[in-house]
Order: structure tokens, then sequence, then C-alpha cells
């Protein structure tokens, strides 16, 4: 008797293994994918960080001197951190805002939807390079249209990316208007609510802004949470329009690679976010070691934004009953 | 007997053969020309000039194809040592990284090449020696050499009733206010003069020559705030920034067209006299050939100091671990020391040829505008930028402040830039990995 218990737990030993080994061979392309693409260059950077490594020599440990430096010493950190912060604080909050009023607006639409809802997403479909070009000669403030009919009408234009004080109102501009993805989420979810809650929210008396704040809002949390926090990990990465505009802006675009301290940031270092600095400190100054102790920061930093959002969502967001 | 020697014949014979054979497609082998991969930053008209040179020496050299490769830059350059694919010779327009390449190896020493062959670092001028080395290591040479000066509108000068280009500071501002002229609604029509920072080629580098400042002390250690160069030429800046106003002179620049384009700001008249490099004369040349202007050295500060410029220019090198080591050094060797190479290469480009030989050579072009340049390329004054362990991020630090300073951004001078001392010395450090000081 024991001996045929000894048979079958063996036998279910060899197929739980022969599950796991399916299940690993079913994994292996994305195992592999993730080991190479973010799990070596995490683990490289994070060695890295503590070396002097310039791409050319070997890397040199130096312990904790690149952080002694980027805490204590780079005097552009802290304008990059800033500018980083007032995308996240500004611009995130109105993307999330715009996209989900044009959301609310086209599932109101009666006729013209599919026309209008590809309207709005059309932006999405732009690459971030031209739109971003495109946005510059727009906002010329010398030979662009918007300043040319702001002159027709009397009013001074401002000099938009020319300006510290409007170069990043410009980018959240551009921002707003490619913010089609989020709108078509938005529109799902809200287009997903069910009628039922809305007919008894009229049958007590509530009005649309009621209906808007205790239904629509709290039905469609989750997607709002998703947003938010996919727009704050966007924003903390925020890199191919900030840098376009600052070269665009500056006038130095045309030099092939001749990335100077008036492209970067240009103007006045208003537009240099962390991700463009720490490319900078990367690929142009040839300090790969430092970049990569920048790079620690922000994926520290990223995680530790992410955490809170997500211990306060708690207070804010209905998963209508379901389990979390 | 016979037959054995009948045998025996047939197989010297076929030894014979097959030596003949084996020796043929040895020889076929080591004709076979070895291809040379050059990778250069010039782009369209300048690229076809620097191709044309290449061909010749192709030409000449049987044993080697020479495969040229434009629009190239420092990015590039890295990226491809570290992937281990790069060229066999490399250039760059950027002197300044000269520090990195030296430093970490990237391009080889030339010194034993050089020594070797015969060059001495006395064939070349004294600046362009000092942005090929660093510490103890010649690892470029300069090919080519960028002078900068004036261009000046000899009909907008005339108009003014301007009788010569300026020589001093107080004349340039002078002249540059009576020849700005403004539209009814206060906007620019045509600027007198652009020093604005980060228009075209304004840098601090290019300008603090002419009031003759220092960078370094004998310790390498940055002086900005003890040269009063430096602050005087920082205060008139802002003195013309704010003459103009700030905001016109932005708003203006962001409707000039691009700077290596036919819609240059000084060659279609909008701006009347523009600080450049001698490349100018070309360009010119090429796209605006009536346009009626004059050049000149840059006003300085001190008399003593007129006639002289900044100076940089085109490096070349042979990156590491090269698999044709000995041609691309000929092809080097020839291209910065051939008398005959570096004329056809200055009156294509109209860059200044960077042997001292080459300088007055025969095959020159002669052409009055780009004979200023070659003068303050001679001129004892004439300076060039540090090269340091932070390649470009040292003078971009500068060009930083620079910008906030003419933006009216820095309220104290003098203490801002005691505090950029100190930035520019850890920066330094940082990039040899020295960490903070």
């Amino acid at each position: 008797m024991p001996a045929v218990l000894g048979d079958r737990r063996r036998a279910r030993r060899r197929a739980a293994w022969r599950r796991r080994r399916l299940v690993l061979l079913l994994m292996s392309p994305w195992l592999v994918g993730f080991s190479v693409f973010f799990g070596y260059p995490l683990v490289m950077s994070a060695y890295l960080s503590f070396n002097h490594y310039d791409l050319l020599s070997s890397p040199r440990w130096v312990g904790l001197a690149n952080y002694r430096y980027l805490f204590t010493v780079d005097p552009q950190v802290w304008t990059a951190v800033k500018n980083t912060l007032w995308l996240i604080a500004v611009m995130v909050p109105l993307q999330v805002v715009f996209a989900y009023g044009i959301a609310m607006l086209l599932a109101r639409a009666k006729s013209g939807v599919g026309v209008l809802r590809t309207i709005f997403y059309l932006p999405a479909l732009a690459p971030p390079v031209a739109a971003t070009l495109g946005f510059v000669f727009i906002l010329n403030p010398a030979t662009g249209p918007v300043n040319t009919i702001l002159a027709h009408l009397g009013i001074n234009g401002p000099l938009w990316f020319q300006d510290p004080a409007w170069s990043k109102p410009s980018l959240t501009l551009l921002g707003l208007w490619g913010v089609g993805n989020t709108m078509v989420i938005f529109l799902a979810a809200v287009l997903d609510v069910p009628r039922h809650l809305y007919e008894s929210a009229e049958l007590d008396g509530a009005g649309p802004l009621q209906r808007l704040r205790w239904v629509t809002l709290p039905t469609t949390s989750p997607v709002i949470l998703f947003a938010v926090i996919l727009g704050v990990i966007q924003g903390l990465q925020y890199f191919t329009q900030a840098y376009v505009a600052a070269g665009v802006a500056s006038g130095q675009a045309s030099q092939a690679g001749d990335v100077t301290a008036g492209t970067l940031g240009y103007p006045l270092d208003s537009t240099l976010v962390y991700p463009v600095l720490l490319f900078q400190h990367g690929f142009t100054d040839f300090q790969m070691g430092y970049a990569s102790a920048m790079a620690m920061l922000l994926l520290a930093v990223s995680f530790g934004v992410i955490s809170i959002i997500l211990i306060n969502s708690r207070k804010w967001v209905h998963y209508g009953g379901a389990a979390r | 007997m016979s037959r054995t020697r009948g045998v025996l014949a047939l197989l010297v014979l076929c030894a014979l053969g097959v030596a003949t054979v084996g020796a043929t497609a040895a020889t076929a082998k080591k004709s076979a020309p070895t291809k040379l991969t050059v990778w250069v930053g010039w782009s369209a008209r300048e690229l076809s000039v620097f191709k044309k040179v290449a061909a010749e020496y192709d030409k000449s050299h049987p044993n080697v194809t020479v495969n040229v490769l434009g629009s190239i830059n420092d990015d590039k350059i890295v990226a491809a040592i570290r992937a281990g694919n790069a060229p066999d010779v490399a250039s760059s327009f950027n002197s300044y990284d000269v520090g990195i390449y030296c430093g970490t190896g990237g391009w080889i020493d030339l010194s034993p090449l050089m020594n070797k062959s015969g060059i001495k670092t006395s064939d070349f001028p004294a600046a362009t020696n000092y942005y090929t080395q660093f510490g103890g290591k010649k690892c470029a040479l300069p090919l080519l050499a960028d002078t900068y000066g004036l261009y000046y509108n000899k009909d907008q000068f005339k108009a003014a009733g301007i009788a010569g280009p300026p020589k001093t500071i107080a004349e340039l501002t002078a002249d540059a206010k009576k020849l700005t002229k403004f539209n009814k609604d206060g906007s620019i029509k045509v600027l007198g003069f652009d020093p604005f920072i980060g228009f075209y080629e304004n840098t601090p580098e290019r300008w603090v020559t002419a009031w003759g400042a220092q960078w370094l002390d004998s310790s390498k250690h940055s002086i900005l705030s003890k040269q009063p160069g430096w602050s005087n030429w920082m205060k008139w800046l802002k003195s013309y920034v704010d003459w103009v106003g700030y905001n016109k002179l932005v708003k203006f620049q962001a409707g000039l067209g691009d700077e290596f384009s036919a819609s240059n700001a000084f060659e279609v008249g909008k701006v009347a006299m523009n600080y450049d490099g001698e490349w100018r004369v070309a360009f010119i040349q090429a796209e605006h050939p009536t346009l009626n202007y004059g050049t000149a050295p840059l006003p300085a500060a001190n008399p003593k100091l007129y006639g002289s410029g900044y100076i940089n220019g085109t490096i070349i090198g042979i990156p590491k671990n090269g698999k044709h080591e000995a041609e691309a050094w000929d092809l080097v060797k020839y291209l910065t020391t051939n008398t005959h190479a570096l004329a056809e290469l200055s009156n294509g480009l109209r860059n200044v040829p960077s042997t001292s030989a080459s300088l007055t050579s025969k095959e020159l072009t002669p052409d009055a505008h780009f004979a200023t340049f070659l003068k303050i390329f001679a001129n004892k004054y004439s300076s060039t930028s540090p090269i340091t362990a932070a390649g470009t991020a040292y003078t971009n630090a500068v060009q930083s402040f620079a910008t906030k300073w003419q933006a009216g951004k820095v309220s104290n001078l003098a203490s801002a830039l005691k505090k950029l001392d100190g930035q520019l010395d850890a920066m330094v450090k940082q990039a040899g990995g020295g960490g903070v000081p």
C-alpha cells in the first residue's frame, strides 16, 4: 500500500514538474525579453551608478561620488526636477480633465459621432517629433499664424516657445492637443456606465452635475486612476517634445549633432526636464556613470510617486463591489 | 628508370603548377585594395568638396579604396567605437571633445606615428596644436581651422554714412545703433548687429578673445571671476541687449532664416554686421554672389588685440581598435599635412588651411574676403578655448550662464561668476572620475 502511495506521489510530482516546464516554456519569450531588455539594463544601471564610466574606457568604481555630485553640486538638477514637477502638477491633470471632458461631450453627441471621434483622436496619431515641429512653427512669435491672427485682433501675442514663462504652457497645449488615446479610453468607460444608475439618479431628482458627481465619476474612477498613473509615468519620462521644441525654437536644430547649452532646455533651461538632462549627461557629455545615478533616482522617485497615488486612490476609486 | 624519371618530372611540374597558382592567388590577394572608411561632419556641398580630395588620394593610392560618409557627429563616433565598428578614420567639428577622445583612449595617440613619419608639432600653428592634444596625448590633428571675424554689408554702411568697419567695441556699438532700423510698431526691421549669445555663431568663447580674458590659471582652475575681461564683456553684452530690448530681439531672431541656408540673416540684409566664421565667404559666393560686403577682424576692447580672433576647427584621428592603422595613418597624414590637399579643401570649403606651410600655398585661390581670416589665424594674439576632461559640457556651462545673464536673470555678476568658477572646477573633477571636490 505505501509503495502504491509513493508511486502516486512521484507521478503527481512528475506531472507537476511537466506542467511547470510547459508554463516556463510558454513564458520563455517574455522571460528572455524581460531579462535582456529590462532586468539586465536595470542591474547594469544600478552598478554603473557607482562607477565613473565615460562609454569609451572601462567603468571605474567611485562609490557614492556620482550621487554626491547629483545631490550637492550639479547646478542643473534642481532646475530639471522643478520643470518635471511642473509638467506633472499642471500638464498631467489638465490632460486628464481635458480628455475626460471631450469624452463626456462625445458620449452625448447625437449625430456625426464617428466623424467627431475621428477628429478628436487623429492628433494622437501624429508622431511626437512632427507634432512638436508643427506647434513650434504655428506658435512662432514672428512668423507663426497664431501671433499673426492675434496681431490682427490688436493683441501682442506671447513669445511661446521662445519665452521661459510660456514654453511649458506651450508644451502643455501640445500635450492637450494629442490627448486622443486617453480620450478613447475615457469614452469607452463613460459609455459603459450602466443606464439604470442614471435612471435611478434621475428618479431621485439628480441634475446633470449631480449625476456626474455621484454616478459617472465613481463608476469610471478605476479608469481615471489608470489615466493618472499613466500620465504621471509619461510626465516623469517626458523627453521628445521638450528636446525637439528646444532645438527648433533656439534656431540651432539644423546643425548636425551640435547640441549646445543654448539648445537643450531652451529658453533659459525652462524646458530642461529631468530625462533631457539625463540624456545630456549620458550621451553628449559622455558621463554614463553619472547619468545612471540620475536614472536610479528617477526610478526611486517614480516608484515613490506611483505608490503614493495608489495608496491615496483607496479613498476615491470605486470598483463597483468587485474585488480589486 | 626512364619511367621513374617521367613520373618525377610530372610531379615536379604539378608542384610547380600548384606553386604558381598559389603565388598568383597570393599576389591577387595582396593587391586587393584595403577599404578605408572615413567619417566626417560635412554634408551637402561641403561634403562633395571633401569627397573630391579623398578621391584624389584614392586615385594615387591603388592599395586603398576610400569610402567617405558625411553628416557625422560625436555621438555617432562614440557609439561606433563602443560597438566595435568604428571607421578607420574619424573627423569631428568639435575640437572641445578632444579631452574625451584623448583622455579615454577612444582615439589612438598619434605621437609615435608622427615621429616615425617625421611630422613635427611645429608644422602646425600653436592654437591648433593646443586643441588636438590632452593629457600628454596627441590623439588628433587639425583638418583645416576656423577663425571668426566681422562681416559687414557695405551698402548698408554707405547708406548710414559709415566709412569702414569698426575697430573698437565703442565704434561697434555706435555703428550697430546707427544701422538698426525699427518698424512703426517698434519691432526690429534691420538690426545693426546681434551679439546675443545663442544666435548663430555667438558663444562666450568666441567673444572673450576680444577682451583678452583667460579661462584657467596655471593650476587649471577656472578664473572667470578674477578676469576683468569676462565681466566687462558681459556688461557690454547686457547693455547692448537692453538697448535693443530683450523680447524684441528674441522675436526678431525667431523670424530669421536658418544660419546655414540661403535665408541667413546677414546674407539677406536683415543684419548689417555679423560675427561669423570664415566659411561664410563660400556660402555667400554660392548663395548670394552679388552681395556687397566686407570682412574684418572683430573689434577689440584692447587696441593691442585688434586683428586677433578665436580659433578652433575640425579635427581628425584614428579610433581605437582599427583594423587598418597604417593605411588610416597614411590618409590622415595626407589630409592634414599635404599642402596641395589642404589648399584644395581650403579653396572649396573656404576654411583656413591648418599647417604653417599651406597658409602661404600658391594654390590657394586669392580672395580679399577670405584673406582677412588668414591674417586673424596668423595673429599672435589669436587664441582658443580650454580643452578639459568635461569636453563640450565645459563651454556649454559658461554659455548657459551667459544666456541667463543677458536675459537679466543674474543679479550679482561678481558673485555669480565666482560660483560658476566653483561649478566648472567641480564639473572637470567629476568628468575625470574624481568626484566632488
